[in-house]
């Protein structure tokens, strides 16, 4: 086993992603994100990698779009006013079927909004986001830990499916340190005969691109790229089951809301209450099943989270109403205490009895 | 003994432009460039979003379709991933000068070691002929109905002339498409700036002064005419930058 | 056995140096922990404090609401975070600069003249690590492995601040009021 050291989650990220392979980085300053741009700036150089502070958010992406056509592993990070003026980018990607990885370490919104942590991103991760007919495959990672792993899969995933990826993170995650045992270098990645690469005149030429200006073919585009959607929906959706065995009420949660309820589910657990966790690793695709199956067993849902209300809806939708799903939030930054956590676990169970 | 023939670096897809329009031109010389250097088998090159949207069916080699006034950043990610590949962008005027500015500059400024083919016809081709941040003062387009307004719309933008301001850039010249002497000249900078890529030398961009015979309302004759009227006065040909040849000098 | 730690004060004072001193404390006595910076618009002056969770099970919330054991290093962080502490935790302040008393009796309180002391040691940025050291030798940490653990957190190149940073440890370790 490798030794343990002690990172920020932004540095696991840029680690993991060069363990990885990832030798293309392309960034714009933003807070509370800039650690992933300053370890890559380090370490780039020695390793005859790319790091490039572009002009914007809008070129950093476009560059990484660059890169990717090219087949070569590429991310850039942000946070979310940046994220935001990359999604004409994101768009792109995802129309010309191409692989890369987003890293969104989450602010508060809208507008500029603020600097401190926030899960108000996750109707434009997990929803589209740009404009057209796509999905990103969203991981949100709750440690250090899942941080540098999580890194590594997106990778995985994006070039399997030939799709961008996420990493939805949050300034806390970004910005803690815990131990981490980084993942040993290791580049499993697929054939990729549409890259550009120059048709050294041994092949027709590759062409990267998601114009088609035949309704009928554009619409045939579309159809394709949903059905692989499909396969990815009923063969890569990940959650943590926490305490769920007995339970009578579920806690949803991801990031750090789903740290601080753990805190709260063991909290209450202690006075008696049978409640449990279940953790949405991956936000697209959403564990539908593993919240339709609790539904049939739980009397409540309580949805945590850093926003007004998002994810609730998807929870609402995949267990169909079949249970109330309340919500329990603070936003703009704030970030909710095991202790109001536990005060909406205790209200939800005197409600239903 | 053939004495005409199409550059290899162009595929026999029927080009699209309107009758009289420059752009077929100016592909054949990016083809040529290509074919003289024999580079064809490793050059990528980016299309824009504009009249020349589709030139990635158009040129042989791989392709990669760009967003808008994006090709600059688009080109960047593709030379940092393949250095000793051939990178050229193909951008019209409000693709290059007006939504993509900041790209056109920045990657000027880094001296990306790319190619950048700059189509100024002073006008918003594909979309009906709107105001471009070429069009001249006074010049009726869609958007500028009683004449380019510079009190209201501002001036046109001399790219050539700015970017030559800057200390990145290797090599920037202003040529013209509108007669058989002008079309020669233009050929020789086109290679040239693809030459400087492959010796390492840096940015090169070469702007080309051509015509939109359909939205300027003119017969292609007309058009043609109206750049040496028009359009050269303004937008003067000749090299702005040479960082190679100021070397030498000193 | 789990120890919430809440260190605040100016920013510039070494907060979060101290508590990363306290997570690779940590790491190297194997436990689970997690270290968590504010983080704001300001680089110098403002406040600044840290969340350092030492535990033997897995840590939940990185978030420390309420401390076992609270660093104040200046007015701001005592009023804000005085009420906080668990009852029977313990509060260290750095009397120096705090001139008032903790008024709860519930709790253990510590206080050092540590930005007085570090003045006089010459080293009147190290306050810090003054009250650290007090923080070890109170709260039933570990001594052992305060040399390797300033290694790691004083980076190779300015290796000559080790033996400062030891001395003002085993000053705050060794201060009795």
């Amino acid at each position: 086993m490798a030794e343990k050291v002690l990172m920020k989650g932004n540095e696991a990220i840029a680690e993991a992603a060069i363990r990885a392979g990832c030798r293309h980085y392309f960034g714009y300053p933003i807070t509370p994100q800039t650690e992933v741009a300053a370890y890559m700036a380090k370490r780039m150089p020695k390793i005859g990698g790319t790091f490039l502070q572009a002009e914007s958010e809008i070129s950093a992406i476009n560059m990484v779009y660059g890169v990717a056509g090219t087949g070569k592993r590429v991310m850039t990070s942000s946070s979310s006013p940046g994220i935001s003026l990359k999604q004409e980018g994101i768009s792109y990607i995802a129309g010309a079927d191409l692989p890369a990885l987003i890293v969104n370490v989450q602010r508060g919104g809208p507008g500029l909004g603020g600097i401190q942590p926030s899960q108000s991103d996750y109707f434009q991760s997990t929803k589209g986001g740009g404009h057209g007919d796509y999905r990103l495959i969203v991981l949100a990672p709750e440690s250090v830990q899942e941080m540098a792993d999580m890194t590594a899969l997106a990778f995985e995933l994006a070039e399997k499916y030939r799709m961008p990826a996420m990493l939805l993170a949050d300034g806390t995650m970004g910005q803690m340190m815990e131990p981490v045992e980084l993942p040993e270098e290791n580049i499993n990645t697929v054939d990729m005969p549409w890259a550009v690469t120059g048709t050294e005149m041994k092949r027709e030429h590759n062409i990267i691109n998601s114009l088609y200006l035949k309704p009928e073919e554009l619409e045939q585009k579309n159809i394709e790229r949903y059905e692989r959607y499909k396969v990815i929906e009923a063969n890569e959706a990940r959650y943590e089951s926490f305490m769920m065995d007995d339970a009578e009420y579920c806690v949803v949660a991801f990031g750090i809301a789903a740290r601080v309820a753990k805190n709260a589910v063991v909290a209450a657990r202690k006075e008696g209450i049978k409640v449990g966790m279940i953790r949405p690793i991956t936000l697209w695709p959403f564990p539908k099943e593993a919240l339709c199956a609790a539904a049939d067993k739980v009397k409540a849902f309580i949805s945590v989270e850093l926003s007004m209300g998002q994810m609730i809806e998807d929870i609402r939708l995949a267990t169909e109403c079949k249970k109330p799903v309340e919500l329990c939030n603070r936003v703009g930054g704030m970030i909710p205490t095991p202790e109001e956590v536990l005060a909406k676990i205790r209200e939800v169970k005197g409600g239903s009895n | 003994m053939v004495v005409f023939e199409k550059p290899k670096s162009l595929t026999d897809a029927p080009l699209h432009y309107c009758p009289g329009c420059t752009h077929g031109i100016i592909h054949r010389l990016v083809a040529e460039a290509l074919d003289t250097l024999g580079v064809e088998g490793k050059t990528i090159g980016v299309a824009p979003v504009g009249c020349s949207v589709m030139a990635y069916d158009y040129f042989a080699c791989d392709m990669v379709e760009a967003a808008h006034g994006r090709a600059p950043a688009v080109a960047t990610g593709l030379k940092r991933a393949f250095p000793e590949n051939v990178i050229f962008t193909y951008q019209g005027d409000g693709d290059l000068a007006s939504i993509g500015m900041a790209e056109t500059v920045h990657a000027a400024a880094r001296n990306e070691n790319i190619t950048v083919i700059f189509v100024n016809n002073a006008i918003y081709g594909m979309t009906g002929g709107q105001m471009a941040p070429t069009s001249l003062p006074g010049q009726v387009t869609q958007t500028s109905p009683y004449g380019r307004d510079v009190t209201t719309a501002g001036y046109p933008i001399r790219v050539s002339e700015m970017l030559s301001t800057l200390d990145g850039p290797e090599y920037i010249e202003r040529v013209a498409v509108n007669n058989v002497k002008n079309v020669k000249a233009a050929g020789k900078a086109i290679l040239k700036a693809f030459k400087n890529q492959v010796e390492g030398k840096g940015f090169s961009l070469i702007e080309v002064v051509s015509s939109c015979p359909t939205n300027w309302g003119m017969t292609p004759q007309k058009a043609l005419e109206w750049i040496d009227e028009k359009m050269i006065p303004y937008y003067p040909l000749g090299v702005y930058k040479d960082k190679s040849a100021q070397k030498e000098e000193k | 056995m789990t120890t919430q730690l809440l260190l605040a004060g100016f920013g510039g004072q070494g907060i979060l140096f101290a508590g990363k001193f306290l997570a690779y404390k940590g790491l190297l006595e194997g436990r689970q922990l997690s270290w968590l910076p504010s983080y704001g618009p300001e680089m110098r002056g403002g406040t600044a404090n840290c969340s350092v969770i030492l535990s033997d099970d897995p840590v939940g919330s990185p978030i420390v609401s309420n401390p076992d054991i609270l660093v104040a290093m200046n007015l701001p962080s005592l009023d804000k975070y005085e009420d906080a502490v668990v009852p029977g935790g313990m509060i260290f302040v750095d009397s120096t600069l705090i001139e008032r008393k903790v008024k709860r009796d519930d709790v253990k309180v510590f206080y050092i003249p540590a930005t007085q002391l570090a003045q006089a040691m010459d080293a009147p940025t190290l306050a810090n690590m003054i009250i650290t050291g007090k923080l070890l030798s109170e709260s039933g940490m570990r001594t052992d492995n305060i040399e390797d653990s300033l290694k790691k957190v004083v980076s190779a190149k300015r290796a000559n601040l080790l033996e400062i940073n030891l001395k003002a440890i085993r000053c705050g370790m060794e201060y009795n009021a």
